[in-house]
């Protein structure tokens, strides 16, 4: 059979070549087909970013209602069964609807731009995480207005999550959201592998790419090991709540317990999967503002690694207080003590680098900074509940509350508002107000501080956590007031930075395609990119290719603008795992309406599962099947097959 | 001076070719993230066994009649994949569309064997825990199988579309790679079912 | 509820380990405050270079000396943490009493066990023991996870149903030690408290000694027994007068108790009275129905329980 396509190309090699014919090949389809369509990376991160920071409004409102509730004692603003709602939904939206779909937003814009690559390595995928993610949102929200909200803790624990305790949907809601969400997280994380492994630029070797991009693959590799922890424990709930089941039911042979060490497996990794991409767009983003390269890139990537290698196996220290023999106890406990190393690694890099290097203040070096110190202050309360006697007292009080605000708001969400900043001229060609910049760090980082340290107190002081209200004579009143008044300055200064954003979209000075003159590729590009993002592959000899000229490190230098041209459709160069040299030339799909239809299919599944309509299953299978058929049919313009 | 020496002018590949497919190492991220799923399961089986009362499993070990053929059928649905893979690489698509339609064949008696295994025990899904988790953990496997199945039928319409030819067929390795990943976790459903009752 | 000084051997240890850790904790966040501010803020000799640092490698030794240090003390910590579980594993001595513990939404019932079957006793939310013994106390749960929790005097000890987890404390001090629900056990999760009472030994016995006594029944409030008999009986156990009631909290001597409702209310006749009314309104979603009386039947009923000292 002779051949009608191209079998082999050695790839063009040119030098700031015309981009018409790239921008027509790479540019989405307009209007709201395109819209609904478009498999562009940008494109979906910018939504990822965006629809988070709308979940994470929703749930900062959650938290102002729970602590006006608790601004003073006894008072009766809010129901029992509201406040479990609240409570509930707040840890559900923080920790499941942003932490990680900001962090996904963050890799999915910046990935292809940092590695020196067009695209992801499934762009359809890509689309299919976010609608996903979108639907599942919506799907858990669809219950509040009902009054039906999921009400047993972020953690849900059975037996008090088991029908016999929760009659109502609102456990079944949380079951299904959370299969769907973790179908989102898992091809998402799919994504980001095998980009990595497989979608760099020529020269790119792991020991060159951003920290970014070490914090994220690690998160994925380790959300594809740990989320199927977590969907296997909501569906066997589900069996046990809708199909009589007993896989939790202790009246019956089964075990609580078995639900607490299946969520926990899951729960520990996915803490770390929330921070370490937080952690690398620091190790990124704040040598540029130190004026030099990262101090220590190999021990902070090592350090990437081994603590998510560790964070397998500490997942009972959130079960110190349920009786399990000491032996074993003891075991996590020490592992718990040996992961803090890996963060002492990390630390000490930032601060070696703040300290040898010369610091601009700018705004984003503000929230760098001021993390490093919230990140230590996390990291030793935990470091405290690392102890397991001394756990027995800080557990389930609100010193833990403190601690895992310390660490998630201090380590995911002052480095995603830095980031934004970081990055907002890459993205909207303007670059944010400096001056509202700094207020905002100021106000929120005092509000955060004023919420969140006296919280300490209140643990020690013995206040639990999970009460709808206290009495006035524990001693608890004037902190917790003190905690109230921090949390809605905290809100100010997250709105402030909003509002920044905002205004400077419009009006925010016009910025070139490096602003902070930094080093990665993502700035050798225009601001905001084109579709193509390169207009030819770069060839990458260091770290650091915008900064070669002015290092000392040898002859070689990267090669930016005269690399592999890639015009003869949607084409980007596959590449070798850990080298990176080039090995194939891949055709990339455009924009499709199937990822959104899939997504459609999946989330009616579950919707279906939650009414218990036995039709309304079938047909959503056959549906997803079908999609997933035409999704995966052979094309020609993906050079899958011949004619 | 750009680091070009790792371009050279050796011509490239294009498109999805073997194992330089992004699809491929996407089948190793979903076997890896799948494969996590029944480690997660056989979890759940040996936390509940180590705490049941009693006899495990209570009706005594499962009977091997139905089991042990079944498990043949898997691993040489398996091999006829395996076999009509090497045909296609040589180019000949006749052996790949009849080794994919004897895996269909065999994945369907396999199939139909574990309905009625499943109608024959004493136990259902609410009797008790272990009904719970032989009905469920058997159930995901029959899930990745019939999803295995419609794998298999959809390749074998391509490969009558003639789509397939030496250089481009991807898609059957990614989709054998994935019909042996469930032959081997049935290995282990059926190692930890049928076996080992009858070690202990 | 504080813990910040603790009273007997099963959490003295703890509390020292805690303050240490506290106390390291403080240490390193003032030190990385220091060398933040400092890396910050220092002076450098003013440069008109695109980079402060030229070269990629360097800076690396803060990373060994501050990781190695941190390795050290957290070795350190992790083996005064080993000893401390093993010392705290076990009480000093055969325990005094054994206690059976049986938490419920959302109140605790306490069951006072012994060798000889005539001086077993059943008692809620209020637990009295002798000063300076150490007490067995054996956790069972009647439907969801609780966590039985007395901060002066123990860690936490989950209540898990299906599971008798065992823990064990001793008060070295005689007085009132506050205790609260600590796992997330449903709506009144917050109004879960229990007290424990240490009393020197000759009035732990004395109070033991009452406790297995029944009350003698008077005239005068006999209406009032009969209408808890009515009424009240089906889920609450008076020993003498109602003994069946389990899936309330035992009344006997009830007076004798600090609080009522674990913890929410005085044990006075005004919110006895209140609370037999209209619980939902103290304790919303309690699994106490509001007691449809007439004034008379209410007056009568309150009145009886406040002969139960």
């Amino acid at each position: 059979m002779i051949p009608t396509i191209e079998q082999n190309r050695t790839p063009v090699i040119a030098g700031s070549p015309n981009t018409e014919k790239l921008r027509r090949i790479w540019e989405g389809k307009p209007g709201l087909a395109g819209w609904l369509s478009t498999v562009d990376h940008k494109e979906i991160g910018k939504r990822y970013i965006v629809t988070a920071f709308f979940f994470l409004l929703i749930g900062g409102l959650e938290a102002l209602a729970i602590r006006v509730q608790l601004a003073r004692p006894n008072q009766t603003l809010l129901s029992p069964e509201r406040y479990s709602q609240l409570f509930t939904m707040h840890g559900v939206t923080m920790i499941f609807l942003y932490a990680l779909p900001v962090l996904s937003g963050f890799s999915n814009y910046l990935w292809p731009l940092l590695l020196g690559s067009r695209d992801m390595a499934f762009p359809r995928l890509n689309a299919l995480s976010y609608w996903v993610f979108l639907f599942s949102g919506i799907f858990l929200y669809s219950s509040f207005p009902l009054g039906k909200a999921p009400d047993g803790g972020w953690f849900n624990y059975v037996p008090y999550a088991s029908l016999a305790y929760n009659p109502g949907p609102n456990i079944d809601v949380y079951a299904l959201g959370m299969l769907l969400l973790g179908i989102s997280t898992t091809v998402g994380s799919i994504n980001f592998v095998v980009t990595l492994a497989r979608t760099r630029a020529p020269g790119m070797s792991v020991n060159r790419v951003p920290v970014l991009v070490w914090g994220t693959v690690t998160a994925s590799v380790g959300n594809l090991l740990a989320v199927p922890a977590v969907s296997l424990a909501f569906f066997l709930l589900w069996m046990d709540r809708q199909a009589g089941t007993h896989f939790f039911d202790s009246t019956t042979g089964g075990q609580p317990l078995l639900w607490q060490h299946l969520f926990w497996m899951f729960g520990h990794p996915w803490v770390y999967a929330i921070v370490l991409p937080a952690m690398g767009i620091v190790s990124d983003a704040l040598p540029v503002f130190c004026r030099r390269p990262l101090v220590g890139y190999t021990a902070v990537a090592l350090s990437t690694v081994t603590t998510m290698v560790l964070g397998f196996g500490v997942w009972v220290h959130h079960m110190f207080a349920s009786g399990l023999p000491l032996l074993s106890l003891s075991f996590f406990s020490a592992a718990s003590f040996v992961i803090v190393i890996p963060s002492a690694v990390a630390v000490f890099a930032w601060i070696a680098t703040i300290w040898t290097g010369r610091p601009v203040y700018t705004a984003a070096f503000h929230y760098f900074a001021g993390f490093v110190l919230l990140f230590v202050i996390g990291g030793v309360s935990g470091f405290m509940t690392a102890a397991v006697p001394v756990d027995w007292q800080l557990t389930r009080t609100y010193f833990v509350i403190a601690h895992l605000h310390y660490v998630l708001i201090g380590i995911n969400v002052f480095p995603v508002l830095g980031g934004i900043v970081y990055w907002f001229p890459k993205v909207t060609g303007r670059l944010m107000n400096e001056k509202l910049g700094k207020w905002s760090f100021w106000i929120a980082f005092t509000g955060f501080n004023t919420a969140f340290f006296p919280m300490h107190v209140l643990g020690i002081l013995g206040m639990p956590r999970r009460i709808y209200t206290y009495a006035d004579q524990l001693g608890w009143t004037t902190p917790n007031l003190i905690v109230s008044i921090g949390a809605f300055i905290f809100g100010a200064g997250i709105l402030l930075f909003i509002f920044n954003a905002c205004v400077s979209l419009r009006n925010g000075t016009p910025a070139g395609d490096n602003p902070w003159d930094a080093s990665s590729l993502e700035w050798s590009v225009p601001s905001p990119p084109p579709p193509y993002n390169f207009a030819v592959i770069p060839i990458v000899a260091s770290r650091y290719p915008l900064w070669e000229d002015a290092m000392n490190e040898g002859p070689e230098r990267s090669s930016i603008y005269t690399g592999m041209l890639l015009d003869k459709g949607r084409e980007t160069i596959g590449t070798s795992p850990l080298d990176a040299e080039p090995d194939v030339i891949l055709r990339m799909p455009g924009d499709s309406s199937l990822p959104l239809l899939l997504a459609l299919a999946m989330t009616a599944l579950c919707a279906s599962m939650l009414a218990h309509s036995r039709w309304g299953v079938y047909s959503s299978a056959l549906a997803t099947f079908i999609v997933t058929a035409l999704w995966l049919w052979p094309q020609r313009t993906l050079a899958q097959v011949d004619r | 001076m750009s680091d070009s020496a790792i371009i050279s002018d050796r011509p490239l590949p294009i498109g999805s070719r073997g194992h330089l497919a992004t699809g491929w190492w996407g089948m190793l991220t979903l076997i890896l993230t799948e494969g996590a799923l029944f480690a997660y399961l056989f979890f759940s089986y040996f936390y509940l066994a180590s705490h049941a009362l009693g006899n495990w499993p209570p009706s005594g070990p499962p009977s091997l009649d139905i089991s042990v053929p079944g498990t043949v059928i898997l691993i040489a649905g398996s091999l006829v994949v395996w076999w009509g893979e090497r045909g296609i690489e040589r180019g000949n698509s006749r052996p790949l569309a009849l080794g994919l339609a004897a895996a269909l064949i065999l994945g369907i008696v396999f199939v139909s064997m574990q309905f009625y295994e499943w109608s024959r025990q004493p136990f259902k899904l609410s009797t008790d825990v272990y009904g719970s988790l032989y009905f469920t953990i058997t159930g995901f496997h029959m899930l990745h199988v019939i999803a295995g199945l419609l794998i298999l039928a959809v390749l074998l319409l391509w490969t009558a579309l003639g789509h397939f030819d030496a250089e481009r067929h991807a898609a059957v390795s990614i989709g054998a790679l994935y019909w042996h990943f469930v032959t081997v976790v049935w290995l282990a459903v059926f190692f930890i079912f049928y076996i080992a009752p009858t070690l202990t | 509820m504080s813990y910040q000084y603790t009273f007997g051997p099963a959490i003295d240890p703890i509390t020292r380990l805690g303050w240490a850790l506290g106390i390291v904790a403080l240490s390193v966040v003032a030190i990385i405050a220091f060398l933040l501010i400092g890396g910050v803020f220092r002076r450098r000799a003013p440069s008109s270079q695109r980079l402060a640092e030229s070269k990629d490698a360097g800076g690396v030794s803060w990373i060994y000396i501050g990781t190695g240090i941190s390795s050290v003390v957290l070795i350190g910590c992790m083996v005064w943490t080993m000893i401390v579980t093993a010392a705290v594993s076990r009480p000093p001595g055969l325990p005094a009493l054994t206690l059976q513990v049986t938490a419920s939404q959302w109140w605790w019932s306490v069951r006072y066990l012994s060798p000889r079957p005539e001086d077993v006793f059943t008692t809620a939310n209020e637990i009295h023991i002798p000063v300076g013994q150490p007490i067995r106390i054996e956790l069972m749960s009647a439907d969801v996870i609780h966590s039985f929790w007395i901060p002066q005097l123990a860690g936490k000890m989950d209540v898990i149903p299906g599971i008798t987890n065992v823990t064990w404390l001793q008060a070295d001090k005689p007085g009132v030690y506050r205790g609260q629900c600590a796992a997330f056990c449903g709506a009144q999760h917050a109004h879960m408290a229990l007290f424990l009472i240490a009393d020197t030994p000759r009035d732990f016995a004395a109070w033991r000694e009452h406790q297995l006594t029944e009350t003698p029944p008077d005239s005068l409030t006999e209406q009032g027994r009969q209408v808890f008999e009515a009424h009240c009986g089906v889920c609450h156990a008076v020993r003498g007068v109602v003994p069946a009631g389990v899936r309330g909290p035992d009344l006997t001597h009830l007076m004798t108790r600090r609080t009522l409702a674990a913890g929410l209310l005085p044990d006075q006749p005004g919110d006895l009275a209140a609370w037999i009314v209209n619980p939902q309104r103290f304790k919303p979603g309690a699994l106490m129905p509001a007691q449809l009386l007439s004034g008379a039947e209410l007056t009568a009923v309150t009145q009886w329980l406040s002969t139960l000292n």
